[in-house]
């Protein structure tokens, strides 16, 4: 990488130069030797600066209830309407009920949506630092992994 | 409701649940399936009906526990209960000392039409549902156990510890007071308490489900013609639970 350049194009006469040029040039040796530290231990963010979380991809053929930004935002609100109809007035197996998010997007890996770091609903959860209290409860697999475990 | 009501209602539900999954097949695009017609709602529970339990006392026999065990396998409580275990339903020894005749009893949650557990409830988390079935929102819940001191039959359990593998149509967790939901979850599906359901598994077929409000089902037949009792009746809380041969 070449020394950073003077915002003012031309470069400030004398000694000043001089001094400017060598800084500079210890500058991008530290960047460089943290760039290149940064890539071997973090393989997920792939150089990025900003982490991001690891959104796994739901099941196969599946469709969303919604538009991914409208699931982005309103997710709790939906849950939360869907979970008071559940409980009070007996509508299970409602559009936005927790089991059917579960039923598309446990991880193929560890089967569950939150129980390794990297499952959908802990992923985003961890990077927004908003705590989710649901799987405290509520089954983080689906009904039939459930049932097909020893 | 119409004559043979709970029978056609299982039978509408099992052909909506079928159409449903019928539907569930149709291809929308290319790798794109119509996954919420596939999970066809349950309809929204209604007035018009009544839950109620008849048990037979004269057939429940002093050993058998099918109806316990079935209740913490549907439900997912332990199968071996520790002291503080939340405990559904419990089998109570009776005997009348002049006689010296005994009986065996199961009693759990009688689903009062006037239950105390919801006067109490601070935060409005014990409630009662259109049709009878007294629940606990544990969403509201906060875990103060007034319900549990109000309740005269000693039905509600309170969760100690920290719980894993629940039970996805059964969510359950610590610091929540909890109690039988009628297995509110097989109901919902057109469905029978497991507790029923062993009982009749195991041939005694002491136990009783049905609606109270409609005049043509079993249960309400067996108590116009049957003299019935309700637990504590002097309290009046009309409980939905009923036993012969008391």
């Amino acid at each position: 990488m070449a020394p950073p350049r003077s915002a003012f194009g031309a470069s400030p006469p004398g000694g000043r130069h001089r001094r400017t040029g060598k800084a500079g040039s210890v500058v991008a040796a530290w960047v460089g030797v943290a760039s290149l530290a940064l890539g071997l231990a973090g393989g997920v963010d792939a150089g990025e600066r900003t982490p991001t979380p690891s959104i796994e991809k739901a099941a196969a053929g599946t469709q969303c209830v919604a538009a991914p930004d409208v699931m982005r935002r309103q997710h709790p609100q939906l849950l939360k309407h869907q979970r008071d109809a559940t409980v009070h007035r007996g509508v299970r197996q409602g559009r936005d009920s927790l089991q059917g998010c579960v039923g598309c997007h446990a991880s193929a890996t560890s089967g569950s949506v939150a129980q390794a770091k990297t499952d959908f609903c802990v992923s985003c959860h961890a990077y927004a630092a908003v705590q989710i209290d649901c799987f405290e409860c509520h089954a983080s697999r689906p009904a039939q992994a459930l049932a097909a475990r020893p | 409701m119409s004559s043979g009501s709970t029978e056609a209602l299982a039978g509408r539900r099992k052909f909506l649940g079928l159409a449903a999954a019928g539907a569930g097949g149709v291809l929308l695009a290319p790798g794109i399936h119509l996954i919420e017609v596939a999970q066809a709602a349950t309809p929204e529970v209604t007035s018009k009906v009544r839950w109620g339990l008849l048990i037979d006392t004269t057939k429940c026999s002093s050993g058998c526990s099918d109806c316990i065990s079935a209740c913490n396998a549907e439900n997912g409580l332990d199968p071996v209960p520790s002291p503080t275990s939340a405990q559904w339903i419990r089998k109570v020894e009776i005997k009348e000392i002049k006689t010296g005749r005994q009986a065996s009893v199961p009693v759990m949650c009688q689903h009062c039409a006037e239950p105390p557990c919801v006067d109490v409830c601070p935060t409005g988390a014990s409630f009662k549902r259109a049709d009878g079935i007294v629940l606990v929102d544990r969403h509201a819940c906060i875990g103060c156990r007034y319900c549990v001191m109000a309740c005269p039959y000693k039905a509600r359990s309170f969760v100690h510890e920290p719980l894993t593998n629940q039970k996805p149509d059964v969510p359950r967790g610590k610091g929540c007071v909890e109690g039988c939901t009628l297995c509110v979850q097989r109901i919902d599906r057109g469905g029978t308490p497991a507790c029923v359901e062993a009982c009749d598994k195991a041939g005694h077929h002491a136990m009783l489900f049905g609606n109270l409000n409609d005049p043509d089902s079993a249960i309400s037949k067996r108590v116009r013609e049957l003299a019935t009792r309700q637990l504590r009746a002097d309290l009046k809380l009309d409980p939905g639970v009923r036993y012969l041969g008391l």
